[in-house]
């Protein structure tokens, strides 16, 4: 990791940069949020190559992490494993993963000449700008999650973003590796025969606890996109996750270089696992973080994956992943009013699939009372169809009561009613975030635990209610 | 007594929630006791006799022209024989436009359709995006449009309603929909019928007519269903 030879200055980049950090400072002062897109915006209006040109002085390069979900666990994985190996990391923390965003978060990382204070760059990239950040950037690492359906009514159908992804990654050089989970079958054959490096991971556990039975109607890539025919899964893990086959064709998963196996959940505190490199000569690389489910078993392989590839040492990747803290929302640990509340960021039909196999998986059926926040703002997606294609009807056994609130609680409550949970179990309680939390939480045995599953901006808003009684410090903070 | 419902290409077209239709017309009979027997009618399968109600969903533009194919021949024409016969159907979106004569895209061959309904859709330049209210002989009802291809009925063709908020098939006529006999075909996601719950039990009522004659259904507790349907239709009104 050499330093970046000197440069000659670049008035019009050191002209956006003064912007972005002014806008940044402004709005973080008038207290109108985080200030994570506005700096951005205004950087690139003045220099619209900015983001480039900062990228190019990060002496590690940069990796762009992008999947329908999972990314920003894995981006904070990554950038606690990387510093945990010393390196200086610039990373969109708070999930800003738009253009602009990835451009307010370098920005932020770079002296007004530019000279990033960073040495390597850890950046999310939301599904529709991924060519976009992928073409500025040029990064030496690219990360592929997963390929979920999710917002239509924002990004397109799922092959209109599967194309556009696969146009990018053609054009990425030899010199790039992408890592990319390949129990995805849309996400193998995207990149089949591209000039980058390809190194596979995926789950190798044959534990049936861990196995679905058939494939959930949520899920998208059912058939081959070689040959159209019905996939076959030897193992399925989640959504269309697994180790697939075509019967008709003979395309298969591809052989995995990193493999999740020996996976051991304890309930919604934590997993474990070990990392298996079946293609090397090396031993397993064991793992232990305080984060619950089986989706979070394929973020840690996938942060794991990258740290290997840019050659971080087995003893960092353990040691970081062990002291790794919830990413913003995404299952995060409260106390209010003396009931400790597990909150669990749900976005689209197979993320809230899993969060409610996680809830369930160990207790045959829901054993916790949940409050469920369903709104319908633009970032939440402003159709709440897809809350039919969410199986609560697991939620049928066991016999928690369930609480709904958020601007289209009721449509989440009529949900319920049609998954078959009987009427006594289902309340719904006012729109208002905080007055919905507090009739949840009266409604609780004393120091009783709850679940709180909430859409985006409901999240934020009881984010909000909470710090306003002093319970949680606000996500731009963290 | 026993419902059969009929699910058209499940597999293939089944976007924006449309189950929860499939769901809402087997819990609303099972609630009243009758049986329900699920039949996914894939491509290459033909239709089943002992169809009582068909539901189909909307799909991706090339799963459709799949879709479209297989239709032409005598699958299209038992369809078609069956409504004539009084089955039940509800279409949305996808299914909808391919119950036409037929569906245009921009830049590729047109979708023959069945023209079960004489209705002509072409995509059009802007994507209708939103809440939808309509007026029609059920009452008001509410779901959600997401659709580029823009439906013009024939002339003494039957729409399924006006819409009070929202686009509805063309943005220019304010109809939305279409009718024949017991079938329904419109552009309304949500889904439809657990929000909307008059015209499930109306379908349902059709469809075990053909067999059973007329039939009287049990009245249901709808509290939370017109929950739903009310705070839906707020919203639209907030959001139009």
């Amino acid at each position: 990791m050499a330093p970046s030879p000197a440069r000659t200055p670049d008035a019009r980049l050191t002209a956006a940069l003064v912007a972005a950090k002014v806008t940044g400072m402004a709005i973080r002062r008038l207290g109108r949020g985080g200030g994570t897109a506005a700096p951005g915006l205004i950087a690139e209006r003045i220099d619209p190559n900015l983001l480039g040109k900062i990228a190019r002085r990060l002496p590690a390069g940069t990796v762009v992490v992008a999947g329908t979900n999972g990314k920003t666990t894995i981006s904070r994985m990554l950038a606690d494993i990387l510093r945990a190996h010393g390196l200086r990391v610039a990373h969109n923390r708070s999930g800003s993963n738009l253009v602009r965003g990835v451009t307010s978060a370098l920005a932020g990382h770079a002296s007004l000449s530019g000279s990033p204070r960073a040495d390597i760059g850890v950046i999310e990239s939301d599904e529709a700008a991924f060519p976009e950040i992928v073409r500025r950037l040029n990064p030496s690492v690219v990360l592929l999650n997963n390929l979920f359906r999710d917002q239509l009514d924002r990004y397109g159908e799922l092959d209109t973003v599967a194309a556009l992804w696969q146009s990018a990654l053609r054009r990425l050089p030899a010199e790039t590796t992408v890592v990319v989970n390949v129990d995805d079958p849309t996400l193998a054959a995207i990149t089949e025969g591209i000039a980058a490096r390809r190194v596979t991971f995926g789950l190798d556990d044959a534990n049936p606890v861990y196995l679905l039975d058939q494939i959930p109607h949520a899920a998208d890539a059912k058939t081959c996109r070689r040959c159209g025919s019905d996939l076959r899964y030897d193992r399925l893990y989640s959504a269309h996750l697994g180790a697939w086959r075509c019967p008709q064709c003979g395309a298969a998963r591809p052989p995995l270089d990193l493999a999740g196996v020996a996976i051991a959940l304890d309930g919604v505190e934590a997993l474990s696992l070990d990392v298996a490199r079946p293609r090397e000569a090396r031993d397993a690389l064991p793992l232990h973080i305080a984060i619950p489910g089986l989706y979070n078993a394929y973020n840690a392989v996938a942060a794991a994956a990258v740290a290997t590839t840019l050659g971080i040492p087995d003893e960092t990747i353990a040691e970081a992943l062990r002291g790794y803290r919830s990413a913003f929302g995404r299952v995060e640990r409260v106390t209010y009013r003396g009931h400790p509340l597990t909150l669990a960021l749900v976005k689209n039909p197979v993320g809230f699939n899993e969060t409610l196999r996680m809830l369930t998986i160990a207790t045959d059926g829901l054993i916790v009372p949940a409050l469920i926040a369903i709104n319908d703002l633009a970032a939440d997606g402003r159709d709440v169809s897809w809350l039919w294609d969410v199986d609560f009807e697991m939620l049928d056994r066991g016999a928690a009561p369930l609480f709904t609130t958020g601007i289209r609680g009721a449509e989440m409550a009529n949900r319920l009613k049609y998954a078959g949970v009987s009427p006594e179990r289902i309340t719904l309680l006012p729109e208002d975030l905080a007055a919905g939390l507090d009739a949840f939480v009266t409604a609780l045995a004393e120091g009783a635990p709850g679940y709180v599953l909430l859409t985006y901006t409901a999240l934020l808003g009881l984010r909000q209610a909470l710090a306003d009684r002093g319970a949680v410090a606000q996500f731009w903070e963290q | 007594m026993k419902l059969t419902i009929g699910w058209l290409y499940a597999a293939k077209m089944n976007i924006y929630g449309d189950r929860g239709n499939v769901i809402a017309l087997r819990r609303r009979a099972e609630w009243r006791g009758i049986p329900v027997d699920v039949r996914e009618i894939g491509v290459g399968e033909p239709i089943p006799a002992d169809v009582d109600l068909f539901f189909w969903g909307g799909g991706q533009d090339q799963e459709q022209d799949t879709v479209s194919r297989d239709l032409q021949g005598g699958k299209g024409d038992a369809l078609r024989a069956a409504v004539d016969d009084g089955a039940a159907l509800l279409a949305v979106c996808g299914g909808y436009q391919l119950l036409g004569h037929e569906y245009r895209p921009h830049d590729a061959e047109p979708q023959l359709g069945i023209g079960l309904f004489d209705a002509t859709s072409v995509a059009g330049p802007e994507r209708f995006i939103g809440n939808v209210v309509v007026d029609s002989q059920w009452g008001e009802l509410v779901g959600f449009e997401n659709h580029s291809g823009l439906t013009t009925l024939g002339p003494g063709m039957e729409p399924m309603g006006h819409v009070r908020i929202g686009r509805g098939n063309n943005g220019r006529d304010g109809t939305e929909g279409a009718i024949y006999k017991n079938a329904v075909g419109c552009y309304l996601h949500g889904s439809l019928l657990p929000k909307n719950p008059v015209l499930a039990d109306w379908l349902v009522a059709r469809a075990l007519a053909r067999r059973h004659g007329s039939v009287e259904l049990v009245p249901l507790g709808d509290t939370v269903e017109q929950t739903a349907h009310r705070s839906a239709v707020d919203r639209a009104v907030l959001t139009r």
